[in-house]
């Protein structure tokens, strides 16, 4: 993917930058807002990573300016600003995530291949298929290998969630803010312990896993293991 | 006093050191000097005297008026009167002298002019010689056929001077008669009425300055201790509090109200000096620990296994600090809120289900059963994300020190575990109650554990950063609530109240049963 970084803390974007290249991605950074916005505008770009507080021009007014003139690509804001309130104001500005800083650079890259597959039209088909496991979205039935299994429904919508980013490495945070809509972190492993129960559901009677953790980041449902 | 704590906490998270050239509790050089500087206190510069001395001048303008048109209206009707009375004698002697002609008339005129009456006449021929009445020469500035006016004579009784009102007209043949009436008497009265009047003005005048002097005095002196006091506490006495009179009147209103404010900025303050002390002791310790475990891979080369085991432990060390640090963010972020327009009507019975679905597996992992009773209908305004982290951080808690009670005896001989987690209506508030059967609190330890990062020496060996109960604390003061530790007999009772916004409806629904989602298999 080709992402812009506009961030004014050098050191920071060197280390954002070099990250990035390491996972695989192409990446460009701009050290100020203008010249931010000028290089997004260009478009080419997959992902737009925005850091708030800018020289020139802040992230907010790029993201604004952005949407005015119809530019869609997916944006993902950083601050070091962390509560509800900034968040709030950040996607109100047309951010598509939120970020507070320091973060985890996994939980970054988690976000921002999220964002990617967001940035994709939502495909029309009311099913999702991993491997032979299929979720009805019309029907609210999920079957693998054509048994059905019973779910709770939170338990459906986390299942939802780590199909629609099947492949994709998701975060504990992501699950509770997408999912429960929590935009806090519990000191207790709730999140772990209510994917061991999904996974109890879906993944006990087959010999291939669907429903894979990924150590120190999150989890992956996907059929490539 | 905002910007400072923003200072202090943008200081914070930047890393740098709190300023070390003020102690905590003033508020420095800035603060001090933009505090009314006039120690004095010019009384006739004061509100208070300026607006009584306002008022007394308005009474006495009013007041002026009113008697300045009274005297006028008197001396109007007065005046009236003796015209009619002057007029009606003319024409009496008139009617005399046609009837008798001038000895009829200078006879009546001699009858009437007793020296104890108030007429006054003269008849004189046309020579000027007197031929009666009770004037001794006719008076100056009287024309004869004028419409009459007010003039002086002498009294012969006693020679006095006096004032008299009358008229000068000619009879025919040549003589003047002069007919008046005495006013001396009126003058007299009128007089005194207005000495009488000046003497009341100038005691209102003196009273009212007096008067206002005096309030201007009361109301400054206690202006003034109360700037005192408002001094002292800039000086850094943060826990003085303004006098009250106890009377309840405004200037207490006032200073109540004050004394609130204060009360909300020392609080400030101390969280602020409680923050800073605590990020000092607090995050000293695992910073040194990072920096020791890095300095001590970096001494020896061990391969790079070692190596990537020292880089993995410095990563969580640093996650766990990064997670303290937030925490601590929020919570001073969450304090230094003013009213929120986040605040929306929730349902209280709904957030704290939704968490409590959220933490039931994690419950029913750690053997613990999770009781949930809900009254719906109890509405408060509110933050629901902040709400429910408050309710998340007593299960957490519950789920972390009610388990600890397991390593003080033999599994078999412990009664099973049970946390509930209800919603009632107390009043006013909304009660969110999470209790368990849990080793507890010692009741001296209960007001500390919700200080930050206070971590009873039971729990130092649990995980968590030490301010679950502060932030919901933190929490509970924002919404205008509170949060109190109970004893359970046994175990803990943590109580957060939040003012509810609706109408009490029924108390408990039928269908609100306990209902047990993890039961112990």
């Amino acid at each position: 993917m080709r992402i812009l970084v506009i961030e004014d803390d050098r050191e920071a974007a060197q280390y954002l930058h070099k990250a990035l290249r390491e996972a695989g991605h192409v990446a460009e950074v701009a050290n100020d807002g203008e010249t931010g916005l000028l290089l997004a505008q260009e478009a080419g770009f997959d992902v737009l990573i925005v850091d708030r507080m800018l020289p020139r021009l802040d992230g907010l007014a790029i993201v604004r300016r952005l949407r005015e003139q119809s530019i869609r690509t997916p944006v993902l804001i950083l601050s070091a600003l962390g509560d509800v309130d900034d968040r709030v104001k950040g996607l109100r500005a047309g951010g598509d995530d939120y970020l507070a800083k320091p973060y985890a650079f996994s939980e970054l890259l988690a976000r921002v291949e999220a964002l990617t597959r967001r940035a994709q039209p939502e495909e029309a088909s009311t099913t999702l298929t991993v491997g032979d496991l299929v979720l009805d979205r019309l029907a609210h039935k999920v079957t693998r290998a054509g048994e059905p299994i019973a779910l709770l429904p939170r338990e459906y919508r986390l299942l939802e969630y780590l199909m629609k980013h099947a492949g994709q490495v998701v975060t504990r945070t992501m699950l509770l803010e997408h999912v429960w809509d929590y935009h806090f972190d519990p000191q207790t492993n709730v999140i772990d312990v209510h994917i061991s129960r999904l996974r109890s559901k879906i993944d006990r009677s087959f010999s291939r896993p669907l429903l894979h953790t990924v150590r120190g980041v999150g989890y992956m449902v996907g059929d490539g293991g | 006093m905002k910007q400072a704590a923003q200072r202090g906490a943008s200081r914070l998270a930047a890393g740098e050191p709190p300023d070390p050239g003020r102690s905590p509790g003033t508020l420095g050089p800035v603060a001090m000097a933009t505090v009314g500087s006039r120690g004095g206190s010019g009384l006739l510069g004061a509100t208070s005297f300026r607006l009584a001395l306002g008022y007394l001048l308005a009474l006495l303008l009013v007041a002026s008026v009113v008697v300045a048109a009274l005297f006028w209206q008197l001396g109007d009707l007065l005046t009236a009167q003796l015209r009619q009375t002057v007029a009606s004698e003319v024409r009496g002697l008139r009617e005399q002298y046609r009837v008798g002609g001038v000895t009829l008339l200078a006879d009546v005129i001699s009858g009437r002019s007793v020296p104890q009456g108030d007429g006054r006449y003269l008849l004189l021929d046309a020579t000027g010689a007197v031929i009666a009445g009770n004037l001794t020469a006719p008076p100056d500035g009287l024309e004869i056929g004028g419409g009459g006016a007010t003039f002086t004579y002498r009294r012969e009784a006693d020679a006095a001077r006096r004032l008299a009102f009358g008229v000068a007209l000619e009879v025919p043949s040549g003589l003047v008669l002069v007919v008046a009436r005495d006013i001396e008497e009126q003058r007299l009265l009128i007089d005194r009425l207005r000495l009488l009047l000046l003497a009341g003005f100038a005691t209102i005048m003196l009273v009212g300055m007096a008067a206002a002097y005096l309030i201007a005095r009361h109301i400054l002196g206690r202006i003034d201790a109360m700037a005192l006091t408002g001094r002292r506490i800039m000086a850094g006495r943060l826990s003085d509090r303004l006098p009250l009179q106890g009377t309840g009147d405004e200037l207490d209103r006032l200073a109540e109200s004050l004394n609130v404010m204060l009360e909300r900025i020392e609080q400030l303050l101390q969280a602020m000096q409680e923050v800073s002390d605590n990020i000092a002791h607090d995050l000293r310790t695992p910073l040194t620990r990072i920096r020791n475990a890095v300095e001590e891979a970096l001494r020896e080369d061990r391969g790079s296994a070692a190596y990537r085991a020292a880089l993995e432990d410095t990563l969580g060390e640093a996650d766990e600090l990064i997670r303290t640090f937030n925490a601590l963010l929020s919570i001073a972020r969450i304090e230094a809120a003013a009213s929120d327009d986040r605040r929306q009507p929730i349902d209280v019975a709904q957030v704290a289900r939704e968490v409590a679905e959220l933490y039931e597996p994690a419950f029913e992992e750690a053997r613990i059963a999770l009781g949930v009773d809900a009254d719906t209908g109890v509405e408060v305004a509110a933050d629901r994300q902040l709400v429910s982290q408050a309710i998340a951080n007593l299960l957490d808690n519950a789920i972390k020190y009610a388990a600890l009670a397991e390593n003080d005896a033999p599994h078999h001989e412990q009664a099973p575990i049970q946390v509930d987690l209800s919603v009632r209506r107390r009043g006013e508030h909304a009660e969110i109650v999470v209790s368990d059967n849990g080793p507890g609190i010692a009741a001296a330890d209960r007001e500390r554990a919700l200080k930050r990062f206070v971590r009873l020496e039971a729990s130092r060996t649990r995980p968590g950063t030490g301010l679950g109960l502060s932030l919901v604390a933190a929490v509970a003061r924002m919404h205008g609530g509170c949060i109190t530790l109970e004893d359970n007999r046994p175990g803990l009772r943590a109580v957060l109240s939040l003012p509810s916004v609706s109408a009490p409806g029924p108390s408990t629904a039928p269908e609100a049963r306990p209902k047990l989602l993890g039961e112990v298999g």
